[in-house]
């Protein structure tokens, strides 16, 4: 008596029975009771094969390892930095993970301030609560000036759209650099400050009409009128 | 007064008042919702899981909520006291009581879940709808929950067992209250408050009235998160 009693990539929401059955092993987001999987957060059901999940659609960012995130410089310790990633916990930078050799006891603020905006790559993550990350490697560092806008974590793959068709279209359009943290935050710099002040308002309807079909050309439509 | 027959407000014993549920009222919050029956609004704003200071209230095993209830001083006919008192402070506690239970807070040792409850209008039966409010704005904030928490308030107003007491039912004199919130899926009693007299018989009864009012809730409480989110789906 196996059943599953809800369809792929329908939305759910807490206690909301998912399946029943000893067959299919709950993944995250769901949790088994008895002989029912039940869902233990708001989202998506995906279902593989007998393992079924719940995508979430809310809910803070949850780093995974390399991932690239926006975040901000919040203290400064003996050990490195501490950067708040939008997620549960700070994520730390230590010394050895930033970017050149740096001498023991040398002031840090001179590489990274507080206050400063870093993009960084996610190295470790242990329960959630420690975090390290990187600012070695390709497109990793400060970024100065431009401005940083959030939107929701799980909106980031739409945003960047099919092999970045969605991001290199604004980019194409407006000549700003952009960056999209995993992390759901935007960093944005362009030549001038309309320019940017595009950026902002197509990303933001990007986020607003998410779900919507034919979004890529909605978009097309809006920055070419904008011209 | 002999006999309560026909309630003040024209419902029927095991009628509720109306139901209105809607989520992600407040932008800036990681999740919030508005719950209101009849002419109680509660709102609800969840913040976190974030880091919890100061750090001896830290605990390395799980993570920990904290609710804060209150009244705007707007919100009852006398104007309220901006603040916290006696009667906040208890009912931010039987607040958390009632949802613990359902949270899943252990995959986030030392952080914090704040959940704010406002009560902008009151019309009885505050704690319930702030309960109800809760536990949806928990939910829009992607904290994993077993299940999703109702409440709704029983009583028995001059020898009559009845469900969603107005303030007019509360003021009667011989009536008595009882608050109740149960999880949704099984209906497992979080809070139950009861001050007054009533008899075993009466409780049974007035629990029997709670579970299907709580059950119509739940629904409703379902219908209000899947509907912000329905279009998504068509993606």
């Amino acid at each position: 008596m196996t059943k599953l009693l809800i369809n792929e990539r329908e939305i759910v929401v807490p206690g909301e029975e998912l399946a029943e059955g000893m067959d299919f092993l709950p993944s995250h987001g769901t949790y088994r009771d008895k002989d029912k999987i039940v869902s233990s957060k708001l989202g998506v059901v995906s279902v593989n094969k007998t393992i079924i999940k719940v995508i979430p659609l809310t809910g803070r960012y949850m780093p995974k390892i390399d991932d690239i995130v926006i975040g901000r410089v919040i203290e400064i310790g003996f050990y490195g930095w501490s950067v708040d990633i939008g997620s549960a916990y700070p994520a730390t930078l230590s010394i050895r993970d930033a970017t050149e050799f740096i001498d023991k006891g040398e002031n840090l603020t001179k590489y990274y301030d507080y206050g400063d905006i870093l993009a960084a790559q996610v190295i470790r993550t242990t329960r959630y609560n420690s975090i390290d990350i990187t600012t070695k490697g390709p497109g990793l560092k400060k970024l100065s000036g431009g401005k940083v806008i959030e939107v929701t974590p799980s909106k980031v793959p739409r945003m960047i759209g099919k092999q970045g068709s969605m991001i290199s279209m604004i980019k194409d359009a407006t000549g700003c650099n952009i960056l999209i943290g995993q992390n759901g935050r935007v960093w944005i710099k362009g030549t001038n400050l309309e320019n940017e002040n595009l950026v902002t308002k197509t990303i933001m309807k990007i986020e607003e009409e998410s779900h919507i079909d034919g979004l890529t050309d909605k978009i097309k439509k809006l920055l070419e009128s904008k011209k | 007064m002999a006999g309560y027959d026909k309630r003040f407000s024209g419902r029927k014993f095991d009628e509720m008042r109306e139901i209105e549920a809607k989520v992600g009222v407040i932008k800036r919050a990681d999740g919030s919702a508005l719950f209101r029956m009849g002419d109680t609004i509660a709102i609800a704003a969840v913040y976190g899981p974030r880091e919890l200071h100061p750090r001896f209230l830290q605990n390395p095993e799980t993570g920990i909520l904290r609710c804060n209830y209150d009244m705007t001083s707007f919100s009852v006919p006398e104007r309220k006291r901006p603040g916290p008192n006696r009667r906040g402070v208890e009912i931010s506690l039987v607040t958390e009581k009632a949802l613990l239970p359902v949270l899943e807070l252990k995959q986030f040792p030392n952080a914090v879940v704040d959940v704010f409850v406002e009560i902008v209008q009151a019309n009885a039966g505050t704690r319930c709808a702030g309960i109800s409010a809760a536990a949806l704005a928990l939910a829009h904030a992607g904290i994993p929950m077993k299940d999703l928490v109702s409440a709704v308030s029983v009583g028995k107003v001059s020898g009559k067992v009845l469900i969603d007491l107005d303030k007019e039912e509360e003021d009667v004199d011989d009536a008595t209250d009882i608050p109740i919130a149960m999880t949704g899926r099984k209906q497992e009693i979080t809070l139950l408050q009861l001050d007054g007299n009533l008899a075993k018989k009466d409780l049974m009864e007035a629990i029997k009235l709670a579970k299907q009012g709580c059950e119509k809730i739940n629904k409703i409480q379902q219908k209000a998160l899947k509907d912000a989110y329905k279009s998504v789906k068509n993606e």
